[in-house]
């Protein structure tokens, strides 16, 4: 019997090539001849393709491809276009948004235009590609569930890089495109706004951050400590309960009392993951727009615990002339 | 238990990945403020090597001379900072600055061998201005140097020009006025402990006086916004960064990390280092950059700026100079500004 006891999966199954289901009439049809892969068996299903591209992949691919194009070349071009050096400091290259001076308005390209260029194109890529997984999941049959857990990543990516910086005026809140950059400029965020971890909305975010983990980590490990019972399948096992199913749920209420079932565990899993950027992107929004300095709002709110004073005065108000 | 490829492929892997741990040294930290708010400054067991080797290597003090006696300002011609000195202390300060500065080359390197009365060698201008910026360090910056003070050795530590020193950065030559541009970023360079911040943070807060606090001191936001940007607070960070790296301390050495800008939760020597900063932008504005002229083409920078003074000047990787000697106390002379300044 097939079992999980392994990181791979152990038993591939092989059987004619799968073209799926039927589709109604469209424009595009699903492409490629199917072909096996064993390696890939091993983290998945064996086979691989066909594929459906349609007008809106396609157009959503041509999209991020002009958008890392500018971001890399940008890349490059900093560095005189080497390629040893663009290979060297790829982590610390970046394309940076706009100065402050230039608030909303349209800037020359190299100070920040194309940026902007690229903001649009991986935009448009990223929305692009969010219909198409809308009117996949539809042509199949499916929930639009994938498609709406999307949209809060989505939501998270508009908010630091377009709402946030609206709000604020100015592209320069925005994100620059960039490996260090980009942590670099997080960290700057949180230090501008007096340390976001006093931002509750923050504090939400991370924990359905490690609720995700956490759920993840318990739901995998139950289901395949009963494949060997046929707990893989259990979807069907949401409204045909079998052994699997059953010690799986007595393993958790022996264990705390209380389990989830088969369908509402994957529940758990979708709000966990789909709040954690929901909840992010809504702290980022309030930040600087709301609330100035999050560890003095939180001293302010009775959040951040009141430490013994040290013995130290600011030098500067010391000072009769003022100076910083 | 049948033997399984992978978990042997993976015990194997955990075995090689471990192998190198032995290498790494423990960090130990040391409580500086109230129990639990991790209030804490790291060592690396190296630490203390660093500060023994540049404490070893300080020249000896050389014998007292005894007061009294004719003033320098009446034996030398053309003393103008220390002629208030017996002449038997200024010959002794001569010689010692020698040792500090140009131990191989000796007098000579500032001084004509004909006339040493002669201003014509650079150096020997530079020295006296040099002298003068001691004097002001040690009389009027009590607060950042203490009582323990500075001499010439302190940045110069036997050679000509300080080890650590900065002069304008032109960044990185770009070739592309079109496109590429990364905002004075995004360059692995040691000043900034090789992040992506901005990679001068001299010519703002060390030379310029940039606003370094970049908190808005309310929780809400005010009519008319607070201005500093995110970029502002990439500086701000950069010349942290800047300041860890040349004390060898972390955050928490100043700061609370979970209120940087917060006084009242930060280690007296936050107060230090604010004096510090300022001392280094007079250094540079009152004593460095004045002298763009009198320094040869060679010793400018890139930009025909004079080099100029951080942190790291006189730090050097310790967070006391020297590792907490102070030199200053065998040369009282050079503790303060001169009573009576001899004009010529």
């Amino acid at each position: 019997m097939a079992d999980y006891q392994n990181i791979f999966t152990r038993v591939q199954v092989r059987a004619a090539p799968y073209p799926g289901v039927p589709m109604r009439g469209g424009s595009w049809v699903r492409q490629g001849q199917p072909i096996f892969s064993y390696w890939m068996g091993k983290i998945g299903d064996a086979q691989i393709g066909p594929f459906y591209l349609g007008w809106l992949g396609l157009a959503s691919i041509l999209c991020f491809f002009v958008a890392i194009e500018i971001i890399g070349l940008n890349m490059a071009a900093s560095v005189n276009w080497s390629p040893s050096e663009f290979l060297r400091q790829l982590p610390w290259l970046a394309l940076e948004p706009p100065s402050p001076e230039y608030g909303l308005t349209l800037p020359p390209l190299a100070e920040g235009g194309w940026w902007l260029m690229a903001g649009f194109f991986l935009t448009c890529s990223i929305l692009l590609w969010w219909v198409r997984m809308y009117r996949r999941a539809r042509a199949l049959g499916m929930g639009t569930h994938t498609t709406w857990a999307f949209a809060s990543a989505i939501w998270l990516y508009l908010v630091l890089g377009f709402i946030r910086p609206l709000m604020m005026g100015s592209w320069s809140e925005a994100v620059p495109f960039g490996i260090f950059p980009h942590l670099d400029w997080t960290a700057a965020f949180s230090i501008r706004f007096g340390n976001l971890f006093y931002n509750p909305f923050h504090m939400l975010s991370i924990a359905f951050l490690y609720g995700s983990t956490l759920l993840f980590a318990m739901h995998g490990a139950t289901i395949l400590a009963v494949s060997r019972l046929g707990g893989e399948r259990e979807i069907e096992q949401i409204v045909d309960r079998g052994t699997a199913s059953e010690r799986a749920a007595l393993f958790w209420r022996w264990t705390m009392g209380f389990n989830a079932t088969m369908e509402s565990i994957h529940r758990w899993a979708w709000w966990f993951a789909v709040l954690c950027p929901l909840t992010g992107g809504i702290g980022i929004l309030l930040t600087g727009t709301v609330v100035d300095n999050w560890y003095l709002w939180g001293v302010k709110h009775g959040i951040a615990a009141p430490y013994p004073p040290m013995p130290v005065v600011d030098p500067a108000s010391l000072q009769s002339g003022g100076v910083q | 238990m049948r033997c399984n490829p992978c978990s042997s492929i993976l015990m194997l892997a955990a075995l090689l990945t471990m192998a190198g741990c032995d290498q790494y040294s423990p960090v130990e930290s040391t409580q500086q403020g109230f129990r639990g708010t991790a209030m804490v400054e790291l060592a690396e067991p190296g630490d203390d090597d660093l500060a023994a080797a540049v404490q070893a290597a300080i020249p000896a003090a050389l014998p007292q001379v005894p007061p009294g006696g004719p003033k320098a300002g009446d034996v030398y011609k053309n003393v103008k900072v220390l002629g208030h000195l017996d002449a038997g202390q200024f010959g002794r300060l001569m010689a010692s600055i020698t040792a500090w500065v140009a131990p191989k080359e000796g007098c000579a390197y500032c001084h004509e061998a004909a006339n040493f009365a002669d201003d014509s060698k650079y150096t020997k201008v530079v020295s006296r201005r040099m002298i003068e910026m001691t004097l002001a360090i040690n009389g009027g910056w009590k607060d950042h140097v203490g009582e323990t003070g500075v001499t010439c050795y302190t940045c110069h530590g036997g050679q000509h020009i300080p080890a650590n020193l900065w002069s304008r950065d032109p960044g990185p030559d770009r070739r592309s006025r079109f496109d590429g541009n990364q905002d004075g970023q995004n360059s692995p360079v040691r000043s900034v402990g090789l992040s992506s911040l901005p990679f001068d943070p001299y010519t703002p807060f060390l030379l310029g006086a940039s606003e370094i606090r970049v908190n808005a001191p309310q929780a809400l936001p005010t009519e008319p916004a607070h201005a500093p940007d995110i970029l502002s607070a990439e500086r701000t960070y950069g010349l942290m960064m800047h300041m860890s790296d040349s004390l060898g301390v972390n955050c928490t050495f100043c700061h609370n990390s979970r209120a940087f800008a917060v006084w009242e939760e930060s280690n007296p020597q936050r107060a230090t280092a604010w004096h510090g900063i300022r001392m280094v932008r007079q250094i540079n504005t009152d004593y460095m950059e004045p002298l763009a002229s009198v320094f040869p083409e060679n010793r400018l920078g890139p930009l025909g700026d004079p080099l100029k003074a951080n942190c790291s000047t006189c730090h050097q990787g310790l967070n006391k100079p020297l590792g907490g000697v102070s030199m200053l106390k065998d040369h009282p002379e050079l503790g303060g500004p001169a009573p009576a300044v001899v004009k010529e």
